[in-house]
C-alpha cells in the first residue's frame, strides 16, 4: 500500500471492480477474514487471517470461482544480514538491502508470512493470498484436501522456510535431502558460495601477488577481499 | 482412472493398501506375486533428465509412483537474493533451458513494471517473436521425441532437424543458441540483424511443411495411435486443481491461455490467432494440441514480422538499475506451460525475495495421480507427453 508513484495511485482511485466483487464474495463467505487488502502491480493481494487459511481453500476454489492454484510459497521478511558494500571491499555490485524489517503489500505481523495464488480459468481472474505464521512455531493448515496440487508447494516451502502445514498428509523433503538441517530460504541461512569466496562480480577481487604479500607480512586484513573467514 | 472426482484429503497409506487388496483380488489368486518396486532414473532415457520415478508395480500394472525431484536443484530462488536485477537474466535463463528467452520475459516484465517503464513497441514485437521462435523450437523436438518413445525412430531427426533451423534463428538474433540472456530491463540488447526476417519466413515456411510430415508420419500412425489414445487422461478439473498449465491443460479441454486471457503483455493484443483445446485429455489430445500450437506460432510470427513497428529497442533507462519498493506478480504463457515471478523489492539494486513459479514442476505434480493403475510402458509415453524439463521443476 505504497503511496509513492502515479501507477498505485491511480489504482487505488479507481478500483479495480473484479476485485472488489472478489473482495465481497470473500467477505460474504468468510466474514471478517480479511485483515488487509491492496495490489502489487495491479494484482489483488489479500491478507487473511491464520485461522480462516484453511476455509480460504473451499472459499476460493467455491465462492471465488478459482479452480486453478498457481504456487504456494513463503516469504521471510527478516532484513538481510550479509555483507555488501562496505562490507564487501567496495563492491557495489552486490545488492545491499535495507536493515530494517519493512513488509510489503497488504502488511504483515511478523517476520514469516505464507502466501499462494489461485487464479480462474474461465473467468480469468486470480488473486494472491497471504497469511501471517508465528515465528516461533510457523503453521498454518494444508490446502492439499481441497487443492491437491499444493501437496508439493507446501512440501518445498515447508523445507525452505520450516513452515509447517496441518492437515499436509506427507509433510518430507522435496528437493533437499531427507535429514538436511536448517531451511535455506530463511533469510538467516548464509549462502555459503558467499561465505566462503567473495563475491565474483567483483572487478579485481583477487590481489595482485605482491599486495597479498605485503599483507600477509604486514598482517593488516582490513578490507582485503580474500579474508572472509568468520 | 476413469472417474473424475477430485480424490479428497489423500491418504496414501489407506488407499494403496486398498489397491493392493483390490489388485490381489483380481491378479493374484494363484500365484501370490508381492508388488515389486522399480526405480526409474535418476538416470533413464526415459525420463528427460535426472527425474527418478519410484513405482511399485503389481505385475505390469502401477500401484503407486512417488517422483522423486531434486537431484538438479540450484537454489535459484536463494540466489537472485544475492544478485542484481541484471544478473539474474543469467540465472533464470537455465530454468527451462528449451525455451531460455521465455523464461526472461516475465522477469524482465515485472522489474520494468514496478520501475513504471515500458519498452518501445518495436522491442515488444521482437520479444514476442523471440518466445513464440522458443516454442516453436521446444515444440518441434517434442513433436518429434514423441514419436521416439512409441518406439519411431524417424521423428526424432525430423524434430532435432527443425529446432535446429530456429536455433539458428535465434542465435542470429541474439548471439546465444540456447541461453540469449537478449532481454534487458527497457528492452532488448540489440536490433535483429539485417537479412534476419526474411530468414525467418523462410524456416517458418519449412517448420510448416515439416508439420503436416509430422501429422503424416505420427499422427496418422496406428501404432502410435493405439499407445496415446486413452491413455494418462488427466480430467480438466482435476489438472486446474494439481495446476497443470499449458498445453497439457488445454489438451483436457480447458480453454485458457495466457496470451488471450491473462494480463496483456508483449504484442499478443495485436495479434489474431486461436487458442487450440481439445476435449479427450490423453497422451494423444496433448500431441494434437502441441502440433496445431506450433502451427499457431508460425502464423504468429509471420504476422509479428509483417507488423514489426519501426523505432528503438531500448527505453531511458537509468545507469544502475534501482527497483523501487513494491511488489509485482508477472505470468505468461510460456512453451511448458504458466512461468510467473513474484518479485518482492525494497528499492535496492536486487529483488528481496523472487518467488519463481514454473511450470513443470506442478505439470509433473500430477503423477502420482495420473500414474496409478497404468502398465509400465504407458508410464514412459505419459510421461513423454507431459512434456516437461528438469531445470523447469527443480529450478
Amino acid at each position: 500500500m505504497t503511496e509513492g508513484d502515479d501507477a498505485a495511485e491511480a489504482t487505488e482511485a479507481s478500483p479495480n471492480p473484479v476485485h472488489l466483487d472478489l473482495l465481497d464474495r470473500l467477505e460474504r463467505a468468510l466474514p471478517g477474514a480479511v485483515v488487509e487488502h491492496g495490489t502489487a502491480c495491479g494484482e489483488l493481494v489479500v491478507r487473511v487471517t491464520n485461522a480462516s487459511w484453511g476455509p480460504l481453500a473451499e472459499v476460493a476454489r467455491g465462492d471465488l470461482e478459482c479452480d486453478y492454484l498457481s504456487f504456494v510459497s513463503a516469504i521471510d521478511w527478516a532484513p538481510t544480514p550479509r555483507d555488501g558494500g562496505e562490507d564487501a571491499g567496495g563492491d557495489t555490485s552486490a545488492p545491499v538491502q535495507p536493515t530494517d524489517m519493512t513488509f510489503g503489500v497488504a502488511g504483515s505481523a511478523g517476520r514469516f508470512q505464507v502466501f499462494a495464488r489461485v487464479q480462474s480459468t474461465a473467468r480469468g481472474w486470480g488473486a494472491t493470498f497471504k497469511v501471517d505464521v508465528d515465528e516461533a512455531t510457523p503453521l498454518v493448515a494444508s490446502w492439499v484436501g481441497v487443492y491437491p496440487g499444493a501437496d508439493w508447494h507446501e512440501r518445498e516451502t515447508w523445507e525452505m522456510f520450516g513452515v509447517r502445514f496441518d492437515g499436509h498428509p506427507n509433510l518430507r523433503q522435496l528437493y533437499l535431502p531427507a535429514g538436511f538441517e536448517g531451511h535455506p530460504l530463511r533469510k538467516d541461512f548464509p549462502l555459503l558460495a558467499r561465505v566462503v569466496k567473495p563475491w565474483p562480480g567483483l572487478v579485481d577481487v583477487e590481489a595482485m601477488p605482491e599486495e597479498a604479500a605485503a599483507v600477509t607480512a604486514g598482517g593488516d586484513g582490513a578490507g582485503d577481499g580474500a579474508g572472509g573467514g568468520e | 482412472m476413469s472417474t473424475t472426482e477430485m480424490p479428497s484429503a489423500p491418504d496414501f497409506e489407506l488407499e494403496r493398501s486398498a489397491m493392493r487388496h483390490l489388485a490381489d483380488a483380481q491378479m493374484n489368486v494363484e500365484l501370490d506375486t508381492g508388488d515389486m518396486i522399480l526405480n526409474l532414473g535418476p538416470q533413464h532415457p526415459a525420463t528427460h533428465g535426472t527425474l527418478r520415478l519410484v513405482v511399485r508395480l503389481d505385475g505390469e500394472r502401477v500401484i503407486a509412483a512417488d517422483p522423486v525431484i531434486g537431484y538438479m536443484h540450484r537454489g535459484y530462488e536463494k540466489l537472485t537474493e544475492f544478485r542484481t536485477y541484471p544478473q539474474i537474466t543469467t540465472l533464470i535463463n537455465r530454468i527451462d533451458w528449451l525455451s531460455s528467452f521465455a523464461n526472461e520475459v516475465p522477469f524482465v516484465h515485472a522489474a520494468e513494471q514496478l520501475m513504471g517503464i515500458e519498452a518501445p513497441a518495436r522491442a515488444q514485437y521482437i520479444r514476442t517473436i523471440l518466445t513464440e521462435l522458443s516454442r516453436i523450437a521446444t515444440f518441434v523436438l517434442f513433436l518429434g521425441e514423441m514419436g521416439l518413445q512409441v518406439g519411431a525412430l524417424t521423428p526424432a531427426f525430423y524434430g532435432f532437424r527443425d529446432r535446429e533451423h530456429v536455433l539458428n534463428l535465434i542465435e542470429g538474433a541474439t548471439g546465444g543458441r540456447f541461453h540469449p540472456n537478449f532481454n534487458r530491463i527497457g528492452g532488448l540488447k540489440d536490433d535483429l540483424p539485417w537479412g534476419w526476417v526474411s530468414e525467418t519466413r523462410q524456416v517458418m515456411q519449412l517448420v510448416l511443411d515439416s508439420c503436416d510430415q509430422f501429422e503424416d508420419l505420427v499422427v496418422g500412425n496406428e501404432i502410435f495411435l493405439s499407445r496415446t489414445r486413452g491413455i494418462g487422461i488427466i480430467p480438466g478439473d482435476i489438472g486446474t486443481a494439481y495446476g497443470v498449465s499449458g498445453s497439457n491443460l488445454r489438451a483436457s479441454g480447458v480453454d485458457w491461455d495466457l496470451r488471450r486471457d491473462g494480463v496483456p503483455y508483449l504484442a499478443y493484443p495485436d495479434l489474431d490467432f486461436k487458442v487450440w483445446t481439445h476435449s479427450a485429455g490423453d497422451s494423444f489430445a496433448r500431441y494434437w494440441v502441441r502440433l496445431q500450437e506450433t502451427r499457431e506460432s508460425v502464423r504468429m510470427v509471420l504476422q509479428l514480422l509483417d507488423g514489426l513497428p519501426a523505432g528503438p529497442v531500448m527505453a531511458k533507462v537509468p545507469r544502475i538499475i534501482k527497483v523501487p519498493e513494491g511488489e509485482a506478480w508477472v505470468e505468461t504463457e510460456n512453451p511448458l506451460g504458466q512461468m510467473g515471478y513474484y518479485v518482492v523489492s525494497k528499492g535496492a539494486t536486487g529483488p528481496f525475495r523472487v518467488k519463481i513459479r514454473s511450470a513443470s514442476f506442478s505439470n509433473v505434480s500430477i503423477l502420482p495421480w495420473l500414474l496409478r493403475g497404468v502398465y509400465v510402458p504407458d508410464v514412459v509415453t505419459i510421461l513423454a507427453s507431459l512434456y516437461f524439463i528438469l531445470g523447469d521443476i527443480d529450478r
